[in-house]
């Protein structure tokens, strides 16, 4: 298998699923001629052309606005936001139409659409430019909110994302890009809503995905030689939540950590450890803990704005904490 | 246009009118919840416009919906029951008044965010031009909704790309207790449309007739080269929704528009054509007030839907 990096990955997935498919279209800003902010589309506007790879202007409202339109009426497009920051002012149309059209037109219509969005701190973009507002939207019944945390998981998500026919909010974490994994040459698909275990152990349960399965990923290797197994669950889909592979690890570990990049308060981590109250609350030997971001706007100042951060020695303390 | 064909939108004038003031009554009896606005006074824009377009035209507007799916060939008995939340309704009562729709009828539906819907119309009409498809898509909002800014997104995005929309602005005089020029920087909305660049008109919007004929222009120009701006001067003869006190205009301004009654108008002229006579229109008005007794009882008569309809509705599901 080869190595690919996060962002080749995600930019298969697009081009392949262009190939595949020819009603799917992408459009944003800059997503054409100079071939993505990130550069996941270098490329796709001279091989797909312009009606395929669609120049916007900074309109966010009007870009999700337009392709849940377009949706309606039978292409597949993936809006690109530049920044999940400026999802905020295309929340009207994510929240009250990509997610509700199907159901509030009782069943008639069907939004297909993707938004791809790129969020995360730490490169010093200060308070508007670094959030991790995953939970913002995985709040809301109608719309599949999914955050890969390995490039064979991007790709295998991002298909999934365009071939579904629900709206889905694809997530995805600018420090993530240039991070390697194996990619199969072969098509695969993996998907939506189906937790996985990336790391197997038996001491304790580290529950996470996005950038933090990379950072739990990275604590469990390091605990590893002080002799803890820890085995670490990725999510990879926030909303619906599979629980499955969480329980079944929790049940045998008895022991869990929550790591998140975004804040604490109304978090992943509240989420998953009342269900895990809930669900497994006579195998709990330990109280459920959570990493996350520290509750302030992250600031510019760059060990200001590391230090707010969840990072490996975090998850590391968390961990002793509960054995 | 020949007299059966005006006597039909005659007739669609009138149904609209007497399943808004029904409404009203059911909604006093506490058998509709939610809110409830009402088309009365400004039927003669819906029913010119869509009179107008091609089945393959697609229509779209905001919450002041019924007499709009009426004009799309929705039949009252699904506005009706869905009025009612009914399993029989248009969105099987998950709509309600502000969500009707039919997407076999090319109505994409009411929407109640205001603004919201107009970069929808102009996504759908992305969708129209890539496939190569003559189609239009008729958007309607109020005036109130050209302040904000998904407005003005989906105007300059509808000109950059050329994109084969109609928009339809039904401007009648209030956004809620608003009046047009406590809200709004030009009160000839239309001029709003220069800024992009883009072709415009203002017609009264009581005249079906000159609203048909503004449209057919306008509709020809969007299928040849792109948008169109169409501002249609009307009043609605009720309140905003239903208990709304009306303290920001006058009994006398209401009266005044009332003499201007889009409905009243079209009678007139009917009369004045040979051939058609008052049996002939009081036969319509007849027909139109049989057809909205029955909608209340065929809404009334329906089934509820069940929570099963609802919880297998959050998603369409996976496919492939
Ligand atoms: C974004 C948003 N803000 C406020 C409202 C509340 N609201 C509903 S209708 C309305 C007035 C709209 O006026 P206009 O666009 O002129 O349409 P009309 O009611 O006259 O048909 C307002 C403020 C809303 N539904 N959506």
């Amino acid at each position: 298998m080869a190595l690919k990096t996060m962002r080749e990955a995600i930019s298969e997935a697009l081009w392949e699923e262009m190939e595949r498919d020819e009603r799917v279209i992408i459009m944003g800003e800059e997503v054409g001629v100079w071939g993505g902010t990130y550069a996941v589309t270098k490329g796709f506007h001279d091989h797909f052309g312009p009606e395929r790879v669609c120049d916007t202007p900074i309109a966010e409202g009007v870009i999700v606005g337009a392709a849940n339109g377009a949706a309606l009426a039978g292409l597949r497009p993936v809006a690109e936001m530049m920044t999940i920051n400026f999802a905020f002012l295309a929340m009207d149309q994510i929240v009250n139409h990509s997610a509700k059209l199907h159901t509030m037109f009782g069943g008639q219509m069907t939004v297909p659409i993707v938004i791809r969005a790129v969020g995360g701190g730490g490169r010093q973009l200060g308070a508007t430019h670094s959030q991790t507002p995953d939970v913002a939207f995985a709040h809301f019944p109608g719309l599949k909110v999914v955050s890969p945390g390995t490039p064979h998981d991007a790709k295998g998500l991002l298909k999934s994302a365009i071939r579904s026919i629900d709206p889905v909010m694809f997530i995805e974490n600018a420090t993530l890009y240039q991070v390697r994994g194996e990619v199969p040459e072969e098509e695969y698909l993996e998907p939506i809503g189906v937790s996985k275990i990336q790391r197997a152990g038996s001491d304790v349960t580290l529950i996470s995905y996005s950038k933090m399965l990379q950072t739990s990923l990275q604590a469990a290797e390091s605990l590893a030689g002080e002799g803890i197994e820890a085995e670490v669950v990725d999510l990879r889909t926030l909303r619906p939540l599979d629980m499955g592979a969480v329980v079944d690890s929790f049940k045998r570990t008895n022991r869990a950590v929550i790591v998140e990049e975004g804040w604490r308060s109304y978090g992943v981590g509240a989420e998953v450890a009342a269900r895990l109250y809930e669900e497994a609350f006579d195998y709990v030997d330990a109280p459920i803990r959570r990493v996350a971001q520290r509750e302030v706007p992250l600031p510019y100042n760059r060990e200001l704005e590391q230090q707010m951060l969840p990072n490996m020695y975090d998850v590391i303390e968390a961990v002793k904490g509960v054995l | 246009m020949d007299k059966k064909d005006k006597l039909r939108l005659y007739h669609e004038m009138v149904l609209i009118r007497r399943l808004e003031e029904r409404s009203a009554d059911l909604y006093r009896e506490g058998k509709i919840g939610g809110f409830l606005h009402l088309y009365i006074g400004q039927e003669a824009v819906g029913s010119g416009v869509i009179s107008t377009r091609r089945p393959e035209d697609r229509v779209i507007t905001a919450y002041r919906d019924h007499g709009i799916a009426i004009a799309c060939g929705m039949k009252p008995e699904a506005v009706m029951a869905e009025l009612l939340g009914k399993d029989t309704g248009a969105s099987r009562g998950m709509g309600g008044s502000m969500h009707l729709a039919d997407v076999d009828l090319n109505f994409w539906g009411g929407y109640a965010i205001v603004g919201a819907h107009l970069p929808v119309a102009a996504g759908m009409a992305m969708a129209d031009k890539m496939r190569g498809s003559d189609a239009a898509t008729i958007c309607f909002f109020g005036e109130g909704a050209t302040n904000i800014g998904y407005f003005h997104e989906a105007m300059n995005l509808s000109m950059v790309w050329e994109l084969p929309v109609l928009w339809v602005c039904e401007n009648n005089k209030y956004g809620m207790g608003t009046e047009v020029a406590r809200a709004s920087a030009v009160d000839e909305i239309r001029k709003k449309a220069d800024g992009y660049g883009m072709p415009n008109a203002r017609v009264d919007g009581m005249q079906l007739l000159e609203v048909r004929k503004a449209a057919e222009e306008a509709l020809a120009h969007v299928r040849q080269k792109g948008p169109f701006f169409l501002e249609a001067v009307t009043y609605r003869f009720v309140g905003h929704s239903m208990g709304d006190p009306e303290r920001y205009r006058s009994g006398e301004e209401i009266t005044k528009w009332r003499e201007n009654d889009p409905i009243g108008i079209l009678r007139k002229h009917l009369l004045e054509i040979k051939g058609v006579g008052e049996k002939t229109i009081e036969a319509e008005e007849a027909r139109a007030e049989e057809q909205v007794e029955e909608a209340v009882r065929f809404a009334e008569e329906s089934p509820e839907p069940t929570l099963d309809t609802l919880l297998g509705m959050v998603y369409a599901g996976e496919e492939d």
